[in-house]
Order: C-alpha cells, then structure tokens, then sequence
C-alpha cells in the first residue's frame, strides 16, 4: 500500500502542470472567442484561484512521492 | 446532566449564529437576478446577471483569506470573541447590502459598494465555520465528537432553506394581488430579507456573548502554550502543511463539489436549464432540504461508530456515478411531464402531482450525498490538528474546499454549458472530475480513524 500511495506521487505531480495547461489554454480560446471584459475577469480570476491550487496539489505529490503519508 | 445542559447550549449558540451567517451569505445568490437589475448597468442584462454572478463568486474566493484571518486570531485571542466578531461583521455588512441606493440613484458607487460589502461577508464566514466547529468540537465528550458538531453542518442548509423561505414569503406578501407582489418585491421588496438580518444578528449576539471559552483554548491559553504566530506553524512547517493538503485533496474539495452541486447546482439547472417556474424551483428544493437535514446527523452519529472516511467518500462515489442519471431524469420530467407556457418569449413550465414529486425526490437524493460527505467533515478536520493551530489549520482546506471549488460549482457548470453547448449535461463534468480526484486521494491516503482523541 506504501509503495502505490508513493508511486500515485507521481500522478498528483503531473496532474498540477496537466490542469495548469489546461486552465490556461481554455482561458485563451474563450478570451479570444469572447474578447469582452467579462470573460477576461471571468478566466483572470480562475486563473488567479486555482494555479496556485494546482501547485498544492504538485506540493502534495511531492510529499506521497517522498513518503510522508506512509505513517499518518 | 448539568454537563449535557451546557453542551446543548454549546450547540445551540454556535449554530444560531452560524445559521445566520450562512442566511445572510445565501439571500445574495437567491436573490442574484433581482440584484443585477438593481444595482449593474440595465443595457446589458447578460453583464449584468454575470457580473453579480462574479461578485457572488467573490464572496466565496474569499473566504479562504478570512479563514486566515480570523483563524489566526482564532488561535491567538480565543475561539469565542473571534467568532462573535465574524457575527457582527456579518450581520453588518448584510444590513448595509439592503440599504445601498440602486445604479440608477448613484451609478458605479451601486456595484462597488455590493462588491465591497459582499467581500466583507465572505471574509466574515471565512473566520465563522471554523470557530464554530472548532469550539463545539472542544467541548464535546469523546465518542461523540461526529454527533454534536453534526449540529453544527446542519446549519449551512438550514440557512439556504430559512433564506429560501423568507424569500419566497416576502414576494408573495407584499401586495394582495400576485403580479403585484412581485412587482413590488423586485422593486424594493427584495431589500427586505437583508434588512431583518440585524434583528437575527442581534439574537444570537446577545446569546453568544453569554458563552464561555472553549474548555481546551483556556486550559492551553493558562499553561502559556498557545501558538505565537498560527500561520506559520500551520502552513511553514511540513508536519501540518501535509495534513492541510491531505484535507483539501482528499476531503474537503470532494465534498465542497457534492455539496454545491446537490443544493446550488441542482436549482440552476431545474430553473435555467429544465425550465421550471421561480417559486416551484425553489420550494422543491425546500421540501428536499426539509426531509434530508435530519441525514447530517445521523451520518455525524454514525462517523463516531465505524470512523469519518467511509461515509464521506462512499457520497462522493454515490454522486460520481448517478448525478448524470439523476440530472437527466430530472430533464426528462420537465421534457415529457410539465406543463409548457409562454410569458412573452420566455417559456416555462409548471409541474403538477406526481411530476414535482419526483423532482423533489431526484433533489433528496442529491441531498443525501452531501448529508454524507458533509455530516462528518467538521469532526474530522478538527481531529486532523492540534488545538494550538487547529481554528488557524481546519479553516484553509475547509473554506479552499467549500468557497473555491464548491462555491464555484454553479458558476462552472453553467459556463461548461455555454462552451459544450450540444450537451446540457455538461456542467456535471467539473464536480464529476474533482471529486473523482478526490476519492481516490481520500481512499489511498486518509485513515480511518473511529473517535481518535484530540490533541490538546
């Protein structure tokens, strides 16, 4: 069990930059579909709410990677 | 006895003032298209609507940061006159909200203000949960941990309900003839439920300044242990910070999403989506709400006996694999089962018998979910940290779960909608995908502990 929590590490470390492109990517299409200053507030303050998020949850990874919730 | 008497007035004063606060955060989104008539630009309705929307979805970003604000002081001063000063912030901001002068009397300084003050509420509820929860916690007997702070999760749905209610009796009783009432409601009626706030607040003042410190916070507070700065010792050292994460990923953002999409979500979709009439969109929901609130507790009672994580998650798989059956059925009623009319150009449809019926039964189940995910989060955040930090610690993952990814629910599932435009389902992919995330981090990682002692 210790050895999957590590292992699925690494998907919590990828799963940050995947959700991050993501995000962004969305972000752009939309704004440029709709280049009104509604959607660029609307995608500025998701973009502001869940990168750092995303980070967390790279964070996270990192601590399941190096075992930190082996013993919890 | 004695020590039963003081717990239910434990209960019953924390959850007063928390049913309040959660009252005076609803009445803003219930009330979200009269307030875009009032107070944003009339030329642009869709602007207008979205930019309340925005400035709703503000009161929710928020509340992460009064979870660090008032959690520190939580953690510095004591639980008791934090989470009074959140009431009064609360309640004040509310009062102002209702008596703020409409865009067409001060232009520009209308929005700002609601943003301002909405801001203000957030912050407010930000520092409440966490107090409340917190203290109720500190003062419950071991075994029962899961009961009495269940009390405490009953709150944030009793407040939507209370909120829907006032709502729905205001508008339907300023004026003996219908339309009229209505017209007067969306005029300067809907002031109303924002004024009578200061009354309620006032109560639950009065009863809250009558309590005592939590028994742990004071004997801590007299031995000298308790944290000098909260913030770094919840969020600087990795022992807490991984525990934090481990509350948001694996708990709080499954339930923040099951939530919202149960109770929030659900409403939009049957009036936005299905079409259904404003006043039976909202009493069916009342009705769900009435006979699922009594669920928190029982699932709360239950997490003392077999242990937090299994009920939590077993509402996020639950949800996971019904919500698209359920939110098509309930499509499918208002498609084949409703009544079709037209005011102006804009259709809606009304449900008789049965038909409403099995729409509230649909809305119950979804309830159910989050009675599960949500009866047990407070015992379980607040046995995850040790009291010193603990208002400071359970506050962030919880209004980070709650505030951003549930409080953001309806506002992403409808833009899902817009983008995917051929599927009216579409919007169930967000909460679909966060909570399976957070499953399978809950089910790999957290423990289920049944009634640990907490760390004093």
């Amino acid at each position: 069990m210790n050895q999957l929590k590590k292992y699925a590490g690494i998907i919590w470390i990828l799963l940050g930059p995947i959700s991050m492109y993501y995000l962004v990517q969305t972000a752009a299409t939309q704004i440029i579909a709709k280049p009104g200053i509604d959607t660029k507030i609307q995608w500025a303050v998701f973009g502001i709410v869940f990168l750092p998020i995303a980070l967390g949850l790279m964070i996270f990874g990192y601590y399941a990677l190096k075992g930190e919730y082996d013993k919890i | 006895m004695n020590e039963t008497k003081t717990l239910r007035k434990v209960i019953t004063a924390s959850s007063m003032g928390t049913l309040i606060e959660w009252y005076d955060f609803y009445i803003f989104g219930s009330l979200a298209t009269v307030i875009a008539s009032q107070f944003f630009p009339k030329t642009n309705p869709t602007a207008a609507l979205l930019s309340t929307l925005a400035t709703f979805a503000a009161g929710f970003i928020v509340r992460p940061f009064g979870a660090l604000v008032f959690g520190r002081l939580g953690d510095i001063i004591g639980r008791k006159h934090t989470f009074l000063l959140t009431l009064v912030i609360m309640g004040g901001s509310t009062f102002a909200i209702g008596l703020i002068p409409g865009f067409d009397s001060i232009g520009y300084a209308a929005p700002i203000l609601v943003l301002l003050l909405r801001l203000l509420q957030g912050l407010a509820l930000g520092g409440e949960y966490g107090g409340a929860a917190t203290y109720v916690a500190e003062h419950a007997p071991e075994h029962k941990r899961g009961f009495y702070t269940s009390w405490i999760q009953t709150t944030a749905t009793l407040g939507l309900f209370v909120s829907l209610g006032v709502i729905l009796l205001t508008r339907h009783s300023l004026d003996a003839n219908a339309a009229k009432s209505i017209a007067k409601f969306n005029d300067w009626g809907w002031r109303i439920p924002f004024l009578v706030s200061i009354l309620l607040v006032i109560v639950s003042i009065y009863i809250r300044l009558k309590m005592k410190e939590s028994p742990l916070f004071t004997e801590l507070k007299a031995s000298g242990k308790t944290s000098v700065n909260p913030i770094k010792e919840s969020f600087g050292h990795k022992t807490n910070l991984k525990m934090v994460l481990l509350a948001l990923f694996g708990a709080t953002m499954g339930q923040g999403v099951v939530w919202y999409t149960g109770q929030f979500y659900a409403q939009s979709f049957i009036e936005n989506v299905c079409k259904i009439d404003f006043d039976q969109s909202r009493t069916l929901i009342i009705w769900a709400i009435l006979f699922g609130t009594p669920f928190f507790v029982v699932f709360g009672a239950w997490s003392d006996k077999i242990g937090r994580k299994w009920i939590m998650l077993t509402g996020m798989f639950l949800a996971i694999i019904s919500y698209h059956f359920l939110f098509n059925s309930l499509l499918q009623i208002a498609e084949t089962e409703a009544t079709t009319t037209y005011i102006g150009e804009t259709m809606v449809r009304t449900l008789s018998g049965i038909a409403y019926w099995k729409m509230v039964g649909i809305v119950f189940i979804m309830i159910i979910y989050v009675t599960m995910v949500y009866g047990p989060i407070a015992a379980f955040l607040v046995e995850l940290f040790p009291t010193k930090i603990r208002y400071t610690s359970m506050s962030l993952p919880y209004h980070i779960g709650n505030g951003v990814f549930g409080g953001l629910t309806p506002f992403i599932a409808t833009l899902l909608t817009t983008i995917y435009t051929d599927d009216k389902l579409a919007g169930l992919m967000y909460p679909i995908i966060v909570s399976s995330i957070c499953l399978v981090i809950g089910t790999l990682y957290i423990q289920n502990k049944i009634d640990p002692p907490i760390e004093a």
